[in-house]
């Protein structure tokens, strides 16, 4: 046999470091989110409470159910709040350290534009100025390797989807264009 | 025997150009999607399913599930060539497949997988084959006290069995089951907590939160670690698969101990990740010289493989015949069942022979075809890891809001995936599960219905639940499993007390 063997690496020059700051802890996250459920729970069990959570006479009432399910979520929040701030047992390891935050956010705020867009230009267009946009200033490729991969991967979408299997998208400006 | 024939229906179904064509996009699809890093089979599944929308339910079925098959063989590709385990029941596979690929055995250890992953869906196949139907026809006779029953012994199971923190599984169940109730009660026709905002009058889609949840929360947690990766590129000769092929029957009682393992915990909510460890350490404990392990066994590729596929079909099993997935997967197949306009659940099996029979011989081809596939395309594949993250990411976002806004045609639906994204990312890494929530969210509807219907025919005695043998035995079993882990605590330490108590 000959050398088939061969070694595919690939490089991540930009990856987060190990010795970046925590931002915040697991703990601190966990408790903030328990206190977020609590409050979710309070709200939605009383708006449960307001359409009648009682038992009428051809059984439960259509608050019963989501209203007993809110005092559940509410309790088991409370108990995760009272592990952490009474018991301490859940260990404070660091939720994200910063490098690893501005990766995160790195694909969150673009993800956030691209949604808005969506409404404005239609998803082709959006999805172009994406792909494009990503794939220059995050991942840094070169700037025709980038724009022909989003203008074929954007035509391969609106073929798919609009022509070949008719489902409906949300369409912009440039789409009325060419009259679709 | 009346299975076999109806499964020649099926195949019968399935010979046409449009379906095999459908079955061969599929598996592609899939392979890509498992090879992925930060996609897996529930999130390919998830993302690819608005393709299906509109097509008949059989084709719809037939693709997604080929891409399922897809996705299960492609996650052995990351594990054994980078080290990199593409889902969690993956995580054995690397610990003799790495190995092997170091030692120059790639393309064995890969042939291992692909085989014994192919054993263990096939021997579920055939126990879905004849067991399936069997247990739909006896469902067929559940009223809705059994159904609610049966519902709660699964959510039961998951809080009882699993093992993240209890609270934990308790939250994500209950945010699921209230998610699942807003928008219109179906009963009483009255609005439920959407306070006055429109969008929410259709309620929270199970789809659209999955592929929040899943697809767009894994990008999110990729991008944090570390992408460089390092690995073995390798092709696979007719050589080396007969070679590995002669091997097998040496090693027929782990593929036999794995398949039943598999099969059990494939069927009873737990799934894939436990059968596929368990079969590794059950392999390993039975060995004459288990110190081999570890370093390159090819015995140590096949236990966890056959697992963890015959534990991920047989997953199917409860959803077809019941209409409860077995895992997050099943869930989002179920799912898709209800946007094609079908109703899950035992009546299935008589009123739509076509799509159930279909669906099953689609299992036993998609496994063959899918294993011819994956030994000839892997050095493609492999290859796919070159391409830059960056240019993967934006248009998995981009699939992702596609998916997301065909279900309904709502834009609401897309901030709602990106919102799910975030909670998916947060819970993941708080340690909340989310295969709770995604089970409650699709079972929440039916669940409450089936509450209040057996409610509103008892005049609202909770003594429904055990008016019969068969009714009061699951309910009993699912408060057993609920309180399990306090039970067993109980047991252990009367047990410590008994035993001490002669020898003082």
């Amino acid at each position: 046999m000959a050398a088939i063997e061969s070694e595919i690496v690939v490089d991540d020059p930009d990856a987060p470091s190990g010795t970046s700051a925590p931002v915040t802890s697991t703990r601190s996250v966990e408790a903030v989110v328990y206190v977020v459920l609590l409050a979710l729970a309070l709200l939605l069990g009383f708006d449960n409470w307001r359409s009648g959570m009682g038992w009428a006479k051809d059984g439960p009432q259509s608050g019963y159910m989501p209203f007993y399910l809110c005092v559940i979520l509410a309790g088991a929040s409370l108990w995760g709040l009272a592990r952490i701030v009474v018991l301490r047992r859940v260990s404070s390891k660091p939720f994200v350290t910063r490098d690893q935050l501005r990766r995160v956010l790195q694909v969150f705020v673009p993800t956030f534009v691209f949604v808005a867009l969506v409404q404005v230009l239609g998803i082709y267009v959006a999805s172009l100025l994406l792909v494009a946009g990503f794939m220059r200033f995050i991942g840094r490729i070169a700037w025709w390797k980038s724009l022909l991969t989003s203008v074929v991967f954007a035509l391969i979408m609106f073929v798919t989807f609009e022509i070949a299997f008719d489902v409906i998208m949300p369409k912009g400006p440039i789409e009325a264009l060419f009259g679709f | 025997m009346e299975a076999v024939t109806l499964l020649l229906h099926g195949f019968a179904v399935l010979l046409t150009w449009k379906t095999l064509a459908l079955m061969l996009v599929g598996l592609l699809l899939g392979i890509f999607v498992g090879v992925l890093p930060g996609l897996g089979g529930p999130n390919g599944v998830a993302i690819l399913l608005p393709l299906t929308f509109t097509m008949d339910p059989t084709s719809a079925i037939v693709m997604l599930s080929c891409i399922y098959w897809g996705a299960l063989f492609g996650g052995a590709i990351t594990s054994i060539l980078f080290n990199i385990p593409g889902e969690a029941w993956s995580v054995a596979t690397t610990f003799d497949g790495y190995p092997m690929a170091q030692q120059g055995k790639a393309a064995e250890a890969l042939t291992a997988a692909f085989t014994s992953s192919f054993i263990g869906s096939f021997v579920a196949v055939v126990l879905i084959t004849f067991l399936a139907p069997r247990i739909a026809s006896f469902a067929l006779r559940f009223g809705p006290p059994e159904f609610f029953a049966v519902y709660l012994l699964t959510f039961c199971s998951f809080v009882g069995l699993g093992r993240e923190e209890k609270h934990k599984t308790v939250i994500s169940m209950a945010l699921g089951l209230l998610l699942a109730a807003v928008g219109m009660d179906t009963v009483s026709g009255r609005l439920r907590m959407t306070f006055g905002f429109d969008p929410l009058l259709r309620g929270v889609n199970f789809l659209v939160a999955v592929i929040g949840l899943f697809g767009i929360s894994e990008i999110l947690l990729t991008m944090e670690e570390r992408l460089a990766l390092r690995g073995h590129a390798a092709a696979i000769s007719l050589r080396v698969v007969l070679k590995v092929w002669r091997e097998l029957p040496r090693y027929w009682v782990t593929l036999v101990r794995s398949s039943a393992i598999g099969c059990w915990l494939g069927i009873t909510p737990g799934g894939a990740i436990a059968a596929s460890f368990m079969g590794y350490n059950l392999a390993k404990r039975f060995s004459k010289n288990p110190e081999t392990f570890g370093h390159g066994r090819i015995e140590g590729v096949f236990a966890p493989e056959t697992a963890a596929h015959a534990s991920g079909t047989s997953a199917l099993l409860p959803m077809l015949a019941l209409g409860i997935p077995g895992s997050g997967t099943a869930a989002i197949l179920l799912g898709g069942l209800m946007v094609w306009g079908l109703n899950p659940g035992p009546l299935l099996f008589v009123e739509h022979k076509d799509f159930v029979w279909g669906l099953i011989a689609s299992m036993y081809l998609g496994n063959v075809v899918g294993l011819i596939i994956v030994l000839t395309t892997v050095p493609i594949f492999a290859s796919i890891l070159r391409i830059p993250f960056a240019a993967v990411a934006p248009m998995i976002v981009v699939s992702c809001a596609i998916g997301a806004f065909a279900i309904q045609n709502a834009m609401f639906d897309v901030w709602l995936m990106l919102l799910f994204g975030v909670v998916g990312y947060v819970f993941k890494k708080i340690g909340v599960p989310l295969a709770p929530l995604t089970l409650a969210l699709v079972l929440g509807n039916r669940s409450e219905d089936a509450f209040r219907l057996s409610m509103i025919g008892a005049g609202g005695d909770l003594g429904v639940f055990w008016s019969n043998g068969l009714v009061g035995s699951i309910t009993t079993l699912a408060l057993l499993l609920l309180f399990w882990p306090l039970l067993s605590r109980l047991f252990e330490t009367a047990g410590r007390i008994l035993r001490r108590a002669p020898a003082s």
